[in-house]
């Protein structure tokens, strides 16, 4: 098992605790900032691509899969100019780490930036934020500014010869845009609908163009890796999924928050130890453990390590690492509804199954919520939910019918009992 | 009467073109950009965008209407949004949208007859460690309570001009 860090609330990913931030550059190179990328300039791109992979950074973003990997998808003999582009669309509800580098630690993000963009070859980078993030996205803005004026970037970063761009592309209220292919749409100026693959990003991207798509906590790591090498970056988190990690708490706990470990923390950690567990220490009815579209589990799953392939094994997923808790006394019904009504809302109406499906989910939870579901609707939603898997363009399809089918499977004697009794048992309609 | 760009959204739209490769690009923070300037995205304000972007109207319509943060129609002076996801509702976003409805007398998508306030019921927005969270035009309050909610309406009723600012993380 991990060892509980001192504090918690700050570490490798982490540098600033609640409140606190880093937002000038001098500030930034106290720290050990820029030195990262200084030793990256003197190495070939080819050379940090291979750090990067030997580091077996998994994209923070949701998905996990290796960096390092993705990076080496890019065509060796494709005349097209590159583009990196990164993911700060911040949309999964739960999720809320990646605000904290816009906000308290932009620096470490654009170092991170300019690293992976020298690796790759893309002179330049555009972050796509969530348009809600007006402060952030000032932040950010003015973070690049500085860079530039201190010639960290354009012309030559840090007199390398090395040329490079960073700029800051606002989205404008569509958790789709998170999906990559559909972030790339709205980039281009279109409503944000994903597109079909192949061809992928690294082929096909951005105008065209070979393009590499990573999260905002990715560029945080890839910093890391450059700071203090990828054996010692790996020696941060488990053997097989290397690395420390943000962990997000919310829901009925008492502390709420940011926490960092290494990724493998258990369940219980985070929310006992962590957060000081339960509000009123009420006992736990379920976590979602990382982002609302990842299967719902209950107490008994305290134990499970959160790294990718134990939470996996467990019957969900680890997503963001933002775990929701909610505990007896809740309706889960009701819980499942400001889910699945999320999902409607959001599709982006292009493939049937997705379009018809998530509307079809949200009315019959919202017509069990209250009291007007029929005999016979729990397996109407187990089969609806399953028509939509594996059969759309996005996985924003899966991500609005696993949630259903969680709720139904484990707390199946709730939905029942609001469908006999004709009205919510817990008064939460 | 025809609308146009003050000079400082002159200069930002003069930024914005530069950003990208290619002009239709930059539609949707031009339509950022036109939203804040005129209030809400009139028919003509999308057709002020298409010119000054040299773009087909059909274009900048088509990503206006997708997106559900560029307005359609006007809103209040003081645009209320209420987070009504999982982790909000947890922690009691229900209430303190009900609390908020009451006390303005309008519903989600309403706006007060002085034009003052509106509300809207919005999706996730990424602040869920220190929900509930409201966001009032540009900023965030975060940790809200109705007692909290109470004071800020109190604040902004007299605020001559946008919201009091919060600072970073709500206080957090
Ligand atoms: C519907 C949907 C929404 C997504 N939203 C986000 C998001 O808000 N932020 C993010 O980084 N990745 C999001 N993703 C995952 C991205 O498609 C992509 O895998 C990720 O940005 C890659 O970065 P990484 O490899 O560094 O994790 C989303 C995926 C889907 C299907
Ligand atoms: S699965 Fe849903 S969101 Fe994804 S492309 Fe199809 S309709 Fe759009
Ligand atoms: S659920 Fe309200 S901010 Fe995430």
């Amino acid at each position: 098992m991990i060892a509980i860090p001192d504090n918690p609330t700050r570490g490798h990913l982490l540098r600033c605790g609640p409140g606190e931030s880093i937002r000038d550059l001098k500030a930034h190179q106290a720290l050990g900032g820029l030195k990262a990328l200084r030793h990256a300039l003197t190495m070939q791109p080819a050379a940090v691509v291979e750090e990067v992979r030997k580091a077996t950074i998994r994209g923070r973003g949701g998905a996990g899969f290796p960096a390092g990997t993705k990076w080496s998808f890019l065509p060796k003999d494709n005349p097209k100019p590159r583009y990196l582009v990164i993911n700060a669309d911040e949309g999964e509800p739960g999720t809320f780490k990646d605000r904290y580098f816009l906000r308290q630690d932009p620096f470490a993000l654009l170092e991170g930036i300019a690293i992976s963009a020298f690796a790759i070859g893309a002179h330049a980078a555009y972050v796509y934020v969530r348009g809600e993030f007006v402060q952030e996205i000032r932040i950010l803005e003015d973070a690049i500014d500085r860079m530039r004026k201190e010639g960290v970037l354009g012309r030559s970063v840090l007199e390398s010869g090395f040329h490079l761009d960073i700029h800051v592309h606002p989205g404008a209220g569509a958790y789709i845009c998170g999906e990559e292919s559909a972030l790339l749409e709205s980039i281009e100026g279109k409503p944000g609908r994903p597109r079909n693959r192949p061809p992928f990003p690294a082929v096909a991207g951005l105008w065209g163009c070979p393009t590499i798509i990573n999260n905002v906590e990715t560029m945080a790591c890839v910093r890391l890796v450059l700071l203090h090498g990828a054996d010692a970056f790996l020696a941060m988190g488990q053997p097989k999924d290397g690395g420390p990690k943000i962990y997000g708490l919310s829901g009925h706990v008492k502390r709420p928050g940011l926490y960092e470990a290494p990724l493998g923390l258990t369940l219980r950690q985070l929310i006992y130890d962590l957060g000081g567990g339960t509000l009123d220490d009420r006992p736990i009815k379920g976590i979602i453990p990382g982002g609302s579209s990842t299967p719902v589990l209950g107490p008994d799953a305290l134990d499970v390590a959160m790294d990718f392939d134990s939470i996996k094994a467990a019957g969900s997923m680890l997503g963001t690492a933002a775990a929701t808790v909610f505990t007896e006394g809740t309706c889960p019904v009701a819980v499942l509804l400001r889910i699945s009504r999320f999902y409607a809302h959001e599709s982006c109406g292009q493939c049937t199954p997705c379009r018809e499906g998530t509307g079809w989910l949200e009315r019959v939870v919202e017509s069990i919520e209250h009291g007007t579901g029929r005999p016979g609707d729990c397996d109407l939603l187990l089969s609806a939910a399953g028509q939509i898997l594996g059969n759309t363009i996005c996985a924003l399809g899966d991500a609005a019918a696993l949630p259903v089918i969680s709720f139904v499977n484990r707390y199946r004697d709730d939905f029942e009992a609001h469908i006999t009794g004709k009205r919510c048992p817990y008064g939460a309609a | 009467m025809s609308l146009a760009f003050s000079p400082d959204a002159e200069r930002e739209l003069e930024r914005l073109v530069h950003r990208y490769p290619n002009r239709r690009a930059a539609v949707i923070p031009a339509l950022i950009l036109a939203d804040r300037e005129f209030g809400y995205l009139s028919r003509e304000a999308m057709e002020y965008v298409a010119k000054r972007l040299e773009v087909p109207p059909s274009w900048v319509m088509g990503s206006a209407t997708f997106y559900t943060m560029l307005r359609k129609r006007p809103t209040g002076k003081h645009h209320i949004q209420v987070c009504v996801n999982v982790a909000c509702y947890l922690r009691g976003a229900d209430r303190l949208g009900d609390h908020l409805k009451k006390r303005l007398g309008i519903g989600f998508g309403e706006v007060t007859t002085d034009g003052l306030f509106s509300l809207e019921g919005v999706q996730c927005l990424a602040a869920c460690g220190t929900a509930p969270v409201l966001r009032v035009n540009d900023e965030y309050h975060e940790d809200m309570t109705i007692e909290k909610a109470d004071a800020l309406i109190e604040s902004l009723r007299r605020a001559p001009e946008g919201a009091p600012s919060p600072g970073p993380g709500g206080g957090r």
